[in-house]
Formats: C-alpha cells, sequence, structure tokens
C-alpha cells in the first residue's frame, strides 16, 4: 500500500479551481517530485496535504487514514511534515530552539511536572535537545546552535528548516521548493542531504520544485500538474518527452534543463 | 542631536549599562549572590522599616504576583487581556464567600479559587482563543465589566457594599493578622510565582508559547496544537491571579466591587508593559514602578497619574520592547 493517497483532490477558492481532481500515490521509501509552472496549484497541493487548506473534495489518505478535516498539529503528529516556500523559522529565537520546536508533538511535560521539575520531564528536556542536536548534526549545522536564527545566512536558515522537520521525526517529509535561492554548491550538497534523508532515516520524499535540474537528478518519480491538473506522472526522461510538458511546462522552444 | 543620539543604540549610555549587567550575570556565581544578597535583604527588611513602608511592599509583592500571572498570558502567549481584574475578582471572591458566608478555613478555600479561575478561564478563552487578532482583547475587556457589575447586583457578593468577615489566616496555630506577616506571606508568594514562571518560561511549554508568538502557522506546522497551549497559558495566567485574589482578600477581610475596576485591569497591564512583557525580571520592575511612583509622587495628590501617561509615552516611543532589555542577539556563550 502507497504510504499517501491522493485521490480527487480538488480545491476551490470561489469560482476559481486551484486544484482539479487530482490523483497521485506515493509509495514508501521513494523521492518523489511536483512540478508545474508558476501558479499551477503545487503549494496548494501541500497545504491541502497539511491540513492548512480544507479541500473542497476529494480524499487524502496517509497510512490508511484519511487527513480530511484533520488540524495542521495533528497532521505533524501523524508523522507528515513540512518546510516552506518562504522560511518560516522563528526568526527571534536561537537556531537550537528552533530545531527543539520540532519535538514538541513528540513529547508531553505539563504544567505540573514542568512546575515541580520532576525527574520525568528533565529526562524529557534533556531528550528534547539531544535529538534537536542530533538533526542540526545531520544537517550540519551544529557549530551554529546557539546563533540567532534570523542572523544566519540564507543557506544556513534553510538547514534550520530541514532540521526543525526532521526533528518531528516524520515519516514523510515534504519540501516546499528546497532549492529556492541556493547556489550550485549548495545544490549539488542539497541533492546528497536528500538522499541521506530516505536512506539513513528512513523517510520518504515529497518535493515540490521549480529548478528542473535538480528535479530530473533526484526524482524516481515526477507529477506534473498545470492548472491544477495532472498533466503526466512518470520518469524524469518519460516527463522530459510528453508533449503536454512541454507546452505546458517548459515552453515551445523547449528550454535546456541544466 | 541629542535626540539622535538617543535613538543610536551604541551611544546611548543605559544600553551599556544594561550591556553590563547581563555581562555580569552572565556568570553563575554573581547571579546566584545578588540572589541571596536580595532576598537576605527583603527577609530582615520588616526589622528596620515602618509599617507603612511594610504596607507599600507587601502590596509591591502582591503586584509581581499577579502581574506575573498576566505576563503569562500578555506575554508569553502574546494575547491582550484587558480584563484581568475579573480574575482577581473570581479569586478573591471565591475566598471571600466560602470564609465569610461558610466558615470555611482559607487555605482550603485556595484550591476552590484556582478551579472557580480555570472555569471562567475556559468559559473566555474557549471560543475566543481560535480567533485571530483583537477579539480577545474586547471579550476580556466586556467579561471584566460583565464581572464587576454581576459582583455588583448579586446578594451572595454582597451586593455594592460587598463582603466583610473574612477570616484571617491561620498558619502553625498563628493568626495571621499583622502586616509583618502578610508581608512574609505575600514575599513568598512572589517567590513562589518568580519560580513557577521561570520555569514554564524554560521548558516546553514555555518555548511553545514563544513559537506560537513568533509564527503561528509554522507552529503548528511543528506539531503545536496552536488553540489548547494558547489556553494553558490563558488558564494558567488566570489561576495566578485567582491566588493573588484569595490572599489579597484574606488580607483585607473586606472586598468590594471597587477593588475590581477597569482601572485595575489597567494598572496590571501596565506593569507588565512598562517593564517588558515576557521577561520576568522586566515584570517585577514595571510592578515596581507601578507600585511605588504614586507613593513617591504622594505630594502632587490626584496629577500622579499623568506621570504614567508620560512614562508611557516615552516608553512607547523609545522603548517599545520595555524598560528590560531583551537578550543580548550575539551570545556570549559563543
Amino acid at each position: 500500500m502507497a504510504l499517501l493517497e491522493i485521490k480527487d483532490l480538488t480545491l476551490r477558492f470561489g469560482g476559481l479551481c486551484a486544484v482539479n481532481a487530482l490523483s497521485l500515490e506515493i509509495e514508501e521509501g521513494s523521492i518523489r517530485s511536483l512540478i508545474g509552472p508558476n501558479g499551477a496549484g503545487k503549494t496548494c497541493v501541500f497545504n491541502c496535504m497539511t491540513g492548512f487548506y480544507i479541500p473542497s473534495d476529494g480524499e487524502i489518505k496517509f497510512q490508511g487514514q484519511s487527513l480530511r478535516e484533520k488540524k495542521p498539529h495533528y497532521i505533524t503528529y501523524l508523522g507528515l511534515a513540512r518546510t516552506f516556500q518562504n522560511l518560516r523559522l522563528f526568526k527571534g529565537m536561537s537556531v537550537l530552539e528552533n530545531v527543539m520546536s520540532g519535538m514538541h508533538c513528540r513529547s508531553k511535560a505539563a504544567f505540573l511536572t514542568t512546575v515541580l521539575r520532576t525527574k520525568g520531564q528533565k529526562a524529557e528536556e534533556r531528550h528534547i535537545r539531544e535529538v534537536a542536536e542530533e538533526c542540526l548534526d545531520f544537517v550540519g549545522i551544529l557549530d551554529k546552535k546557539d546563533f540567532i536564527a534570523s542572523n544566519l545566512p540564507y543557506g544556513d536558515q534553510r538547514k534550520v528548516e530541514w532540521a526543525r522537520a526532521l526533528a518531528t521525526q516524520p515519516k514523510l517529509l515534504l519540501l516546499d521548493e528546497p532549492a529556492a535561492g541556493l547556489n550550485k554548491d549548495e545544490k549539488s550538497r542539497l541533492i546528497e542531504l536528500m538522499h541521506r534523508i530516505r536512506d539513513e532515516r528512513d523517510i520518504t520524499i515529497f518535493l515540490i520544485e521549480h529548478d528542473m535540474g535538480l528535479v530530473m537528478k533526484i526524482s524516481e518519480k515526477i507529477f506534473v500538474i498545470d492548472y491544477g491538473v495532472k498533466i503526466a506522472e512518470g520518469n524524469a526522461q518519460e516527463v522530459r518527452d510528453n508533449p503536454k510538458v512541454v507546452e505546458a511546462y517548459l515552453g515551445k522552444e523547449e528550454e535546456e534543463t541544466a | 542631536m541629542a535626540d539622535i543620539n538617543k535613538k543610536a543604540k551604541t551611544t546611548n549610555p543605559f544600553e551599556s549599562i544594561i550591556e553590563a549587567l547581563f555581562v555580569f550575570f552572565e556568570k553563575k556565581i554573581n547571579m546566584y549572590a545578588f540572589i541571596v544578597l536580595a532576598v537576605g535583604f527583603l527577609v530582615v527588611f520588616p526589622n528596620v522599616s515602618s509599617r507603612f513602608t511594610q504596607e507599600i511592599m507587601t502590596n509591591l509583592f502582591f503586584y509581581v504576583v499577579v502581574c506575573l500571572g498576566l505576563n503569562i498570558i500578555v506575554g508569553y502567549a502574546g494575547l491582550l487581556h484587558l480584563g484581568y481584574a475579573a480574575f482577581f475578582a473570581v479569586g478573591a471572591y471565591t475566598t471571600g464567600i466560602l470564609s465569610s458566608r461558610m466558615g470555611m478555613d482559607f487555605w482550603l478555600t485556595i484550591p476552590f479559587s484556582i478551579v472557580a479561575a480555570v472555569i471562567a478561564g475556559l468559559a473566555i478563552g474557549f471560543p475566543t482563543l481560535r480567533l485571530r487578532g483583537d477579539y480577545l482583547a474586547i471579550v476580556t475587556l466586556g467579561f471584566g465589566e460583565i464581572t464587576r457589575l454581576t459582583i455588583r447586583n448579586l446578594d451572595i457578593t454582597g451586593g455594592a457594599i460587598g463582603l466583610i468577615g473574612i477570616q484571617r489566616p491561620v498558619l502553625f496555630g498563628i493568626t495571621l493578622n499583622q502586616i509583618t506577616h502578610f508581608y512574609y506571606m505575600f514575599f513568598i508568594l512572589a517567590i513562589i510565582a518568580i519560580i513557577v514562571s521561570y520555569r514554564l518560561e524554560n521548558s516546553r511549554m514555555g518555548r511553545a508559547w514563544e513559537y506560537i508568538r513568533e509564527d503561528e502557522d509554522a507552529a503548528a506546522a511543528m506539531g503545536i496544537n496552536v488553540v489548547t497551549t494558547r489556553l494553558y497559558a490563558f488558564i494558567i495566567g488566570s489561576s495566578f491571579g485567582a491566588v493573588g485574589g484569595s490572599f489579597f482578600a484574606a488580607k483585607m477581610t473586606a472586598i468590594s466591587p471597587d477593588s475590581f475596576m477597569f482601572i485595575h485591569s489597567v494598572m496590571f497591564l501596565m506593569a507588565v508593559v512598562l517593564g517588558g512583557m515576557g521577561k520576568i525580571p522586566g515584570v517585577v520592575l514595571g510592578s515596581m514602578l507601578v507600585v511605588l511612583i504614586p507613593e513617591v509622587a504622594r505630594g502632587i495628590g490626584p496629577y500622579r497619574l499623568l506621570i504614567f501617561g508620560f512614562l508611557l509615552l516615552i516608553i512607547m516611543l523609545y522603548r517599545p520592547q520595555g524598560i528590560w532589555p531583551d537578550k543580548p542577539a550575539i551570545s556570549a556563550k559563543e
């Protein structure tokens, strides 16, 4: 069974149909991409999956469980983490504290244990810190854990977002344009990182990306949408050769894809 | 020219003093030494001061307790609360009614007053905390007035005259009826409030409040239940106010609706905002200003409220984050 199943997903804003009867499946342990021209509805699909938008119609099933009408925090708890297209870090807090936020749904200390500082609460705090540090180490910025998040260079802020998403201990990681604003060097390290996330941590990856070169390199399967409708799916070669995709996405001159 | 200097952070003498303080307190030894000295001074203080001064200090401790509670709501969770005196009234009247009408022991009334505050907090918070923006401010403002008017018109609360004959607390066989007793009682209460606040601030829950304040959507995406986390802040903060109210009732032995006016909510809020929202030392400092300025400025009579007006204006213009500074951005640990 697929880890995530989307069936006939439709999202309307008034008369505008942002996502139209979209169906796709993501198998466990795979890396999948969703591509499409600007405004095709990619981020809307993510927002429906993570509970930020409630789909007008259709079904999203994660490990067989419906995500319809579920709140974002509960979906994260179920094991579906996301990053944001525009960085959404907790700007005034330290890098470590940012990543510790991911552990919130995996810990439970409440008022009384906190006030009494029980053994369990202290152990849990230590555990939260250790997991956060491990995630920072994984993305390679452990040495910057005490910096205030907004003082980091852009590339590092992106890494904080990944570490934060990893700290929620997801089964499926949704990356919304992870390569946006990164230079060539950083992009190649990103590809390596994504492979490590999948291979070492057993996390399935689903990403939205504009950088065709990156998408073609990393994903085993690509879904292409335009105006909220899926127009193609397949591996890099199949998608590249699909005339519909060429027309909708790459343009008539068939641009070179880096 | 002077104006420009004031705004440039590096040349502001105030900032450099604060920075020096931060460096000083970075060392744990200095910090502990300061705490021991401060506590020691406050413990012996009643022996060297007049009853009048003790009264003022007791009032200050009381403000610290209540304002730290409000700080959880306003400072930590970022929810504007304009009717905090109502929760203070809930506590005071719960103790007042149980003690004067049913003869219950003071210490036993405290759990009841916390429960009452939790119920009131849920009733107000549950429908409003899921909304964004200023709705909560309006609702809490209304709740404050409704509570006061209800108290004023019910029989059980003694109407406009209020309740009298609230029993004094008895501790280890001693009836607490001297100002010195209350000085120590509120002192201990203030210390407890500071410890509880500190522990909450540096915990999973305290961080969750900060995440939500920084970015609600990102916090939700990280698996934080925004509504319940806020509700927690609201209830815990309200309970602080209610406990403060219970002790207030025990100290005064008589309470009336006039003790819970809108102006009291404003004064509590002012202490939090002046000192620095979300910062424990800031709230203590703010409480000191709000309690001590009127005493120092007693000579100018009713005009002393004007001082607060000017002070607030100056703070809003030059230090919108409150008098107490944020932690320096570049941590000294690095």
